[in-house]
């Protein structure tokens, strides 16, 4: 039906997308890990990055890739704030409400995005966005093998602040036993947020990432989340090396499923891994333990 | 089921039935239809999450089926739409049972649970989208013809009357289920799952139970939108939209209260039309509201307004102590 | 606030119109500066529901369709309002519908509760559907401006006008052009891939599109859907590629249509055309300005106003000196309302029966599309035809039916 070197095509297209998937996911999944929440705001902040990204474009002609450096400590800070000073104090400690206040604030933020923007669909344009690789008789498109490459490299930075780094280790331990952390002296709330504003920075490289070839619009981080939450089940809820590899995996299916089936079909077959497994082994195929 | 259960039930019907004697303007009538078949939706949530404790994310699953079953009967095999409605509160239900029996087996709650019912109804909104069967993309008409045979009126009272007595139905059920054994079971199961089966409460039953009833009143409340608005496409039925809705006014409302999900709908859908009167320029001024009030809800007033006014009514009271139904997440 | 527009040109009204309003009226205008007070409460305004999209997923589309109705308005008053009914001005009743069939139905209520005479608008097919279905409840009439379901006219309705055209004509048109242009060329394009969107209007262009290709003598050697939004193009055009098409034919949104247009250029996929149908971005401005070399050559069967009506020019430059795209929406909106303010300045009287019978009486020729004569069938419009743009250079040029072409067809594409 389809060549070799489409379908090989298609796996590496997909690999390379699933790395701006796995990025988007490392951002909840270490959310989740830490805070045991799963932040339904996150879409909305991911389109937050993704406008801060054009702004800068559009405003200081900044390259996208750029934007990142600065971008990354504005999140961070974003991520900080609203954990400490919203999310925290608004659910009271309680799961249920974290749902709930995440889900409000999704719903905050995509509307004034929307009252700020309208819901124009917008796009930038840089030299390279058209650039591709020649691998052999392969195209690749060489904004997403930076993609790749950029996202292996912040998943090690993460798995490395998270070992070797003071904070990481106090993230470690909060994520393991809050009630002990709290009694040697570990000021939780900070670490939730540091942790919430990791999630958050982790998005704007996404962002920065996704920009030079994708578009964006108020609604556009729901088209995101979605397959974050299943790279966060698939990888095991909390686990950095599981939401790379998951990500990765989701691409590569996501793309051969849009191959043989159709794009818009193609989708169900996210959703059915999903559904699969939660329901068969919810502590995801790389996680270790619950 | 005590007289003093009942009367509030029966007083707030009768006034909500008078009211279209008052107000004739179709705008409020219109208004309330719509309003009150959310409601009625959202009632159909909080017997599964205000009651259960099971927070699901993707209500749409059995708005949707409600509303398609309700249209492909009447389309595709000439079924009468009665017969159409009570068929497609059964799938409600069926849908219910079956979605219920996978993740509950599986042992999911909380987030998990969240997760897998909002998938579900992606899959589904998927599949309505694109099977030629349910009118793929181009939606279902259901034919005007407007006689009361065919749950077609005329003039919008009657509409309103007849989604009025399903809300009160489901009023004087979730009363019901407040005062039963099986609702007993049920708060058991949401507050300590382990502790209600340690005591010998067959958790599986009584929330599978509990998600079926969920699953064919929402049901029901998708299979009226479709009547009312005799048009339907996999984004309405099955669209987040309708999973946020259902999910919001239990929650602003008063949670795992009898009244709870009316007041919601009422409250939120109500801010929504004041704040558009007055920033209509503004795009999607309602929806932050509706946003803000959730995160309000969530932080100041966690039983909702009737949580809210209760305890400002116990305090006026000078009383320590509250007998109301608030749901404490505690042990969750 | 901003709910209805008051006319602004009210103190420029004229002596004559005065005069109009007849010897009894007159008398009692003594002083000519107390006239406008006096003149507003003599000819009562006629209200007009405009119905749009402006929050939600549709809202940049409802906003341009506004501005085509405000622009309108504006015109109709500023000479000198509907004449038959002593110059009443027209006033904007504007709805919300938010991208959604239940506001759409809400707004409807409303506008009928401050009592429009007549309700233009709805956009999308499904807003279409809901709001024309309410308004038929008061007999009010619904002129449709853009929603291209057939569904919206095949009801019966008879409230119901779409000025434009539906699905089913669209198609037909853009085949029988696309084959008329094809033989022009010398029969080059043999091969096709259809490429859309999964939701209404994707799908049912493509499900027309399977069966009417063939009998043509096109090949269709596949059909891709993707939805909306699309996070990736590049399997679609993969696909394309491996299977090396004549003509790609996309229907899709603005989105998804610059992706897929970019990501085609970045594999070097050069087919000797794109032929979009009804085309999210085929026709916009702004894509033209933001990616021109991906944008080249690119044909689209749209709507589109008569390139050489000096008023819809005029009306072009007006919208682009606002700093906003020039799109369908506002000529056609446009267009609708002076449709509309004709029927009422014939019927003589804001009574909807009466409205609608002009309406079904029309044949205003003063619009700005190219549908010559409106001759209203059922509730549609005979003459409403989509027309042939293709983006040559910096410009969206009419290159198809002759009649209404300002530059040869560049196809097959060099």
């Amino acid at each position: 039906m389809y060549s070799p070197q489409i379908i090989l095509e298609a796996a590496l297209n997909g690999l390379m997308t699933g790395a701006v998937y796995a990025l988007i996911a490392l951002g909840l999944t270490l959310i989740y890990g830490v805070l045991h929440i799963i932040n339904f705001a996150h879409g909305a902040l991911l389109t937050c990055a993704m406008f801060a990204v054009w702004l800068a474009w559009a405003w200081l002609g900044m390259d996208p890739y750029l934007v990142i450096v600065p971008l990354v400590p504005l999140m961070f800070a974003l991520g900080y704030g609203l954990q400490r000073f919203v999310v925290g104090p608004a659910s009271h400690g309680d799961d249920g409400n974290i749902l709930l206040v995440t889900l409000g604030l999704s719903i905050v933020l995509e509307n004034v995005l929307l009252a700020l923007f309208q819901s124009d669909t917008r796009t930038l344009d840089t030299d390279y966005s058209f650039q591709v690789v020649a691998l052999g008789p392969l195209l690749l498109s060489y904004p997403r093998v930076i993609g790749l490459g950029v996202a292996i490299v912040v998943t090690g930075l993460l798995w490395l602040v998270l070992n070797r780094t003071d904070t990481g280790k106090a993230i470690r331990a909060v994520a393991k036993e809050k009630l002990g952390a709290n009694l040697v002296g570990i000021d939780v709330p900070h670490i939730y947020a540091v942790t919430f504003g990791l999630g958050c920075a982790c998005l704007a490289v996404a962002a920065g990432l996704l920009m030079p070839t994708f578009y964006v619009n108020p609604r556009i981080g729901g088209a995101f989340v979605l397959v974050a939450f299943t790279v966060v089940v698939l990888g095991g809820m909390g686990s950095i090396p599981g939401a790379l590899l998951g990500g990765l995996f989701i691409g590569v299916v996501e793309s051969l499923c849009g191959l043989f089936l159709g794009d818009s079909l193609g989708q169900i077959g996210i959703f059915l891994i999903f559904i699969a497994v939660l329901l068969v082994r919810p502590t995801g195929l790389f996680g270790a333990k619950a | 089921m005590t007289a003093r259960d009942l009367i509030p039930i029966a007083v707030l019907a009768v006034l909500a039935a008078l009211l279209p004697l008052v107000v004739t303007s179709s705008t409020v009538l219109n208004f309330l239809v719509f309003t009150l078949i959310v409601s009625l939706g959202a009632q159909g949530w909080n017997i599964l999450g205000g009651f259960g404790g099971q927070f699901s994310f993707g209500h749409a699953a059995f708005f949707g089926t409600g509303a398609y079953v309700t249209a492909i009967l009447q389309l595709r095999y000439g079924v009468n739409a009665w017969a159409g409605l009570a068929l497609a509160t059964a799938a409600g239900a069926l849908v219910g049972w079956v979605i219920g029996f996978l993740s509950f087996r599986s042992g999911l709650r909380g987030s998990y649970f969240a997760l897998v019912t909002l998938a579900f109804a992606e899959v589904f909104r998927i599949l309505a989208n694109a099977a030629s069967f349910t009118g793929g993309a181009a939606g279902l008409l259901i034919k005007l013809d407007v006689r009361p045979a065919n749950l077609q009126f005329d003039d919008r009272a009657v509409f309103y009357w007849l989604v009025l007595a399903f809300v009160t139905a489901t009023l004087l059920l979730t009363r019901w289920i407040q005062r039963s054994r099986f609702g007993a079971q049920l708060v058991a199961v949401r507050e300590n799952e382990d502790a209600a089966k340690a005591l010998g409460v067959d958790s599986l039953k009584v929330k599978l139970r509990a998600i079926a009833l969920s699953g064919a009143v929402t049901a029901l409340s998708g299979c009226l939108y479709a009547q009312y608005f005799l048009y339907i496409d996999a984004n309405i039925a099955y669209g987040s939209w309708i999973s946020v809705e259902l999910l919001l006014a239990p929650i602003i409302g008063g949670v795992g209260t009898v009244f709870g999900p009316v007041v919601g709908a009422l409250t939120l859908h109500g801010l929504g039309e004041v704040a558009k009167q007055f920033a209509g320029r503004i795009p999607g001024i309602d929806l932050i509201v509706f946003g803000g009030v959730l995160v309000l809800a969530v932080a100041f007033a966690r039983g909702g307004i009737l949580g809210l006014l209760e305890r400002l009514r116990d305090r006026g009271r000078g009383m320590v102590t509250r007998g109301t139904k608030e749901v404490s997440h505690a042990g969750r | 606030m901003g709910r209805s527009v008051q006319d602004p040109a009210l103190c420029g009204i004229s002596r004559r119109t005065v005069l109009k309003a007849g010897a009894a009226a007159a008398a009692f205008v003594a002083v000519p500066v107390a006239a406008p007070s006096i003149l507003r409460a003599q000819t009562p305004a006629v209200k007009i529901g405009i119905l749009q999209p402006v929050t939600g997923a549709l809202a940049h589309d409802g906003d341009l369709g506004r501005l085509g109705a405000e622009i309108a308005i504006n015109e109709i008053n500023a000479a000198g309002g509907i004449k038959s009914l002593g110059g009443a001005k027209i006033e904007m009743v504007f709805g919300d519908a938010r991208s959604t069939p239940e506001a759409g139905t809400q707004e409807v209520e409303r506008m009928q509760a401050e009592g429009v005479s007549a309700i233009v608008g709805g956009f999308a097919s499904p807003i279409c559907l809901a709001a024309s279905q309410a308004a038929a409840r008061y007999d009010l009439p619904y002129l449709v401006d853009v929603g291209v379901s057939d569904q919206i006219m095949a009801r019966g309705l008879t409230n119901t006008f779409r000025f434009s055209p539906g699905f089913g004509k669209v198609t037909q048109v853009a085949l029988d052009n696309l084959t008329a242009i094809n033989e022009r060329a010398g029969k080059p394009a043999k091969t096709v891939v259809l490429v859309h969107e999964d939701g209404l209007f994707g799908s049912g262009l493509a499900k027309l599109l399977q069966t009417e290709l063939p009998k043509r003598g096109f090949e269709i050697l596949e059909t891709i859907a993707h939805p909306t939004p699309a996070r990736d193009m590049s399997n679609v055009a993969l696909r394309i590629r491996s299977l090396n098409p004549d003509l790609v034919i996309p229907s899709n949104y603005y989105g998804e249509f610059v992706l897929l247009a970019r990501t085609m250029q970045q594999q070097r996929i050069k087919p000797k055309g794109v032929y979009a149908i009804l085309g999210g971005a085929a026709s916009n401005g702004r894509f033209v300005k933001e990616f021109p070399q991906a944008a080249q050559n690119v044909i689209d069967c749209n709507h589109w106003h008569d390139p050489k009506n000096p008023k819809a020019l005029a009306l072009r430059k007006a919208v682009e000196d606002q700093g906003k795209s020039f799109a369908y929406n506002v000529p056609l909106n446009y267009s609708n309302l002076l449709l509309l303010a004709d029927a009422i300045e014939r019927a003589a009287s804001t009574d909807r029966k009466k409205i609608i019978e002009a309406l079904n009486a029309s044949s205003f020729a003063g619009h700005i599309m190219p549908y010559g004569p409106t001759k209203f069938v059922n509730g549609q419009n005979e003459g409403a035809t989509p027309i042939n743009t293709q983006i040559q250079g910096s410009d969206i040029k009419v290159i198809f039916p002759e009649a209404f072409a300002e530059a040869k067809a560049n196809f097959p594409a060099a």
